[in-house]
């Protein structure tokens, strides 16, 4: 059997079609773009034509608003500097308590320095409480920057209309969307969102790209200056190669994105069904009528996810978990304690995400595995006993924690 | 993916042991905060001869707790209970061939519910002695709680400090920042301000370097440092022997629980560190198992 892949939300397989497009701009259309002479002369109208196929995607009204950038991180700490930076007497951010790290981490820095952060709750389906967003818009608010997709659940954020709430209230809105770009329709020119992150990786493009959109006439001032590239927004010589890739790989999200939405889903539907229907004890986390057709998170009690994934990869299945351990931090997941997972199942949680490559087959072929890697592992823990849990697991084991 | 030994890999996909021992009269229960990993160690236990006759695990974690778990009931069985409590957590990771730094902490669960299961058997009540806090130095593997302990007792001031006191931020120094953090923090609660240019409270060894060192100098320069550094290298069990300098290279032996030490690299690297900061020249230290290689090729 040949390996399975279903982590294709921490990063995908590299279409053949884009290495294809990428090649002549290594070997041969190697020059500098700001070049005068035939070694650059097509470069600038590959970038043209990738800015182009990256607006076709996410449904932006200019091809200039779109800034390339090195990756998804990059394009976020570019707005949310951005934003601080172009009203320095605002002093307050909005955000949620699931973010990404690369929006967490950069918000406790500029809580250190002075700013208030206010980051939302949800509910234990992962989702945010609109009446109470609404309340923290003010005059005093910077920017607001939500999640459009969660990247270990899958839930949706209404990103939609929380940048029309923010736009009514004068306030910028920012998205990091780069579990959503690629993977559900968007036409952000009918939309308030400002500013939009998406990453090249997560759509089969190469790593090391991404892209910034910027909305014609937010506030704006760069984090790398030094150079007119990207209309002086985005200082530093063109990633030409990738560019042009992540342009190919935008196009081919476009054209596919109704099989994403219906044979995509499919599978994962199937793999979800088949997985709760055998295994006992076992759960879907985050908002199962609101999320991303490719991402199912599912919590397997009483064990603990970096030994179910061992065991996986042995069988040659690749997933992610929201486990402590797999990650060498201290907690389990923070969307998972975001929404209340009982720790005993937090631990357990395994995130199988598709891509368009992965087939029915493979589907099934991780249903035979994974009862009996479920059942390996119970007959491990201190919590099982038999064929189910002990009774009032939480109380029949109580270690002495250091 | 961590980056496991084979013996891990074995007693994690076989583990020995597995369950618990039926009519066991040791029971320990012990779980590590710092992972959400748990541990129930039966044993059963001689009364007459109190050797380990027989011994289970049941363990809520990760890939390397369970190993853990399972090569501690390998080692302890057939041994008396005197002899288990000898057991370290550096010996079960030596028996899993090393563990990743940031899994030390499960060869630690597996030595505590040992203990836990002892004192059970004795009738004693096990109180846990250490606390564990996020993992802050990855080169020598030292945790936040140990560093702010550290700050407190000793009243440092500066990274410089905390890396002579703890080596934490002694190898890579991608720490450092961290643990500026937890200065900051520690001295905000002494009514203190961190100053990151105040004087450093203890002075590392000084060497007074002028012009170019002789070898003889060198040597013994060398010698000097390894010298201020072998307590705290041996406060986890192990030890370095200076085997030859040839030009800016120093080739050493890492000895006792140093050797196949998966952080023995890192401790090298350490060593590196201290050796330029204190010579003020470059140099390198390499394994004197590499000389060896060298003497092959020459020859």
């Amino acid at each position: 059997m040949t390996d399975i892949y279903l982590d294709n939300n921490a990063t995908t397989k590299v279409d053949h079609a884009v290495v294809d497009v990428m090649i002549p701009y290594f070997l041969e259309q190697y020059g500098n773009p700001s070049s005068i002479h035939k070694f650059a002369d097509g470069v600038a109208r590959g970038l043209k034509q990738a800015r182009q196929q990256v607006q076709n995607l996410i449904g932006c009204e200019h091809d200039s608003e779109i800034i390339f950038t090195s990756c998804g991180t990059e394009s976020n700490s570019t707005a949310i500097l951005s934003a601080i930076k172009a009203q320095p007497n605002k002093k307050e951010i909005i955000t949620t308590t699931v973010e990404h790290p690369a929006i967490l981490s950069l918000c406790e820095v500029l809580e250190k320095e002075g700013y208030t952060i206010h980051r939302m709750p949800v509910d234990r389906a992962g989702r945010l409480n609109l009446e109470a967003y609404k309340k923290l818009l003010s005059d005093q608010v910077a920017i607001v920057s939500v999640m459009w997709a969660n990247n270990e659940t899958g839930t949706l954020f209404p990103v939609v209309e929380m940048a029309e709430m923010a736009h009514a209230a004068d306030v910028m809105f920012h998205t990091d969307a780069v579990q959503a770009v690629g993977k559900i329709p968007m036409m952000l020119q009918d939309t308030k969102i400002d500013m939009l992150s998406l990453s090249g990786h997560k759509l089969h493009a190469p790593k090391g790209i991404g892209v910034l959109y910027l909305r014609r006439g937010t506030r704006y001032r760069p984090l790398l200056r030094g150079g007119h590239q990207e209309r002086g927004r985005r200082a530093g010589t063109e990633n030409t190669a990738s560019i042009v890739g992540l342009g190919k790989a935008c196009e081919l999200a476009l054209e596919h994105i109704e099989y994403e939405n219906t044979h995509v889903k499919a599978m994962r539907d199937r793999l979800e069904r088949g997985i709760t229907e055998q295994i006992p004890h076992c759960f879907i986390t985050g908002d199962m009528n609101n999320r991303l057709p490719n991402t199912t998170d599912i919590a397997f009690e009483y064990i603990e996810g970096e030994a179910i994934l061992m065991l996986l990869n042995k069988a040659g299945i690749a997933a992610s978990s929201g486990s402590a351990c797999t990650s060498g931090s201290l907690e389990p997941s923070h969307v998972m304690r975001a929404m209340d997972i009982p720790y005993t199942a937090a631990h357990g949680t395994i995130r199988f995400s598709f891509s368009r490559y992965n087939s029915m087959h493979e589907v099934d072929e991780v249903l035979k595995v994974m009862p009996g890697v479920v059942a390996t592992l119970r007959k491990l823990s201190p919590y099982w006993d038999g064929n189910a849990p002990v009774a009032n697991p939480e109380q029949a084991f109580k270690p002495t924690y250091a | 993916m961590w980056d496991y030994s084979d013996k891990v890999k074995e007693h994690f996909f076989n583990p020995k042991n597995a369950g618990a021992v039926a009519d066991a009269n040791a029971i320990g229960e012990v779980g590590s905060i710092s992972c959400g990993d748990a541990l129930r160690l039966t044993l059963k236990v001689d009364d007459a001869s109190e050797v380990i006759l027989d011994a289970g695990f049941q363990t809520f974690g990760c890939g390397s707790a369970i190993a853990s778990s399972s090569v501690l009931t390998e080692i302890i069985k057939g041994m008396t209970i005197d002899e288990a409590l000898k057991v370290t957590n550096q010996d079960i990771a030596d028996h899993l061939e090393g563990l990743p730094p940031e899994k030390m902490h499960c060869s630690v669960m597996g030595r505590e519910a040992l203990q836990a299961a002892i004192a059970n058997y004795r009738g004693e009540e096990w109180a846990d002695d250490h606390e564990e806090g996020a993992l802050i130095c990855k080169c020598f593997a030292i945790d936040a709680v140990m560093i702010e302990e550290m700050v407190w007792a000793n009243k440092l001031r500066t990274v410089q400090d905390v890396t002579n006191f703890t080596k934490a931020g002694g190898g890579c120094a991608a720490c450092h920042e961290d643990i500026e953090a937890i200065l900051e923090k520690v001295l905000a609660e002494k009514g203190e301000k961190f100053d990151p240019e105040a004087a450093p409270v203890a002075k590392p060894v000084v060497v007074e370097v002028k012009g170019p060192l002789t070898n003889l100098q060198r040597i013994k320069k060398i010698e000097q440092v390894l010298e201020s550094l072998r307590p705290s290298l041996m406060a986890d069990g192990g030890d370095v022997e200076l085997v030859e300098v040839i030009g800016n290279t120093a080739y050493v032996n890492m000895t006792g629980a140093c050797s196949g030490c998966q952080m023995a690299a890192m401790t090298i690297a350490g060593i590196q560190q201290r050796l330029m900061e204190v010579m003020g020249e470059f140099i390198k230290v390499v394994p004197a198992s590499e000389m060896a290689k060298l003497v092959n090729i020459a020859a």
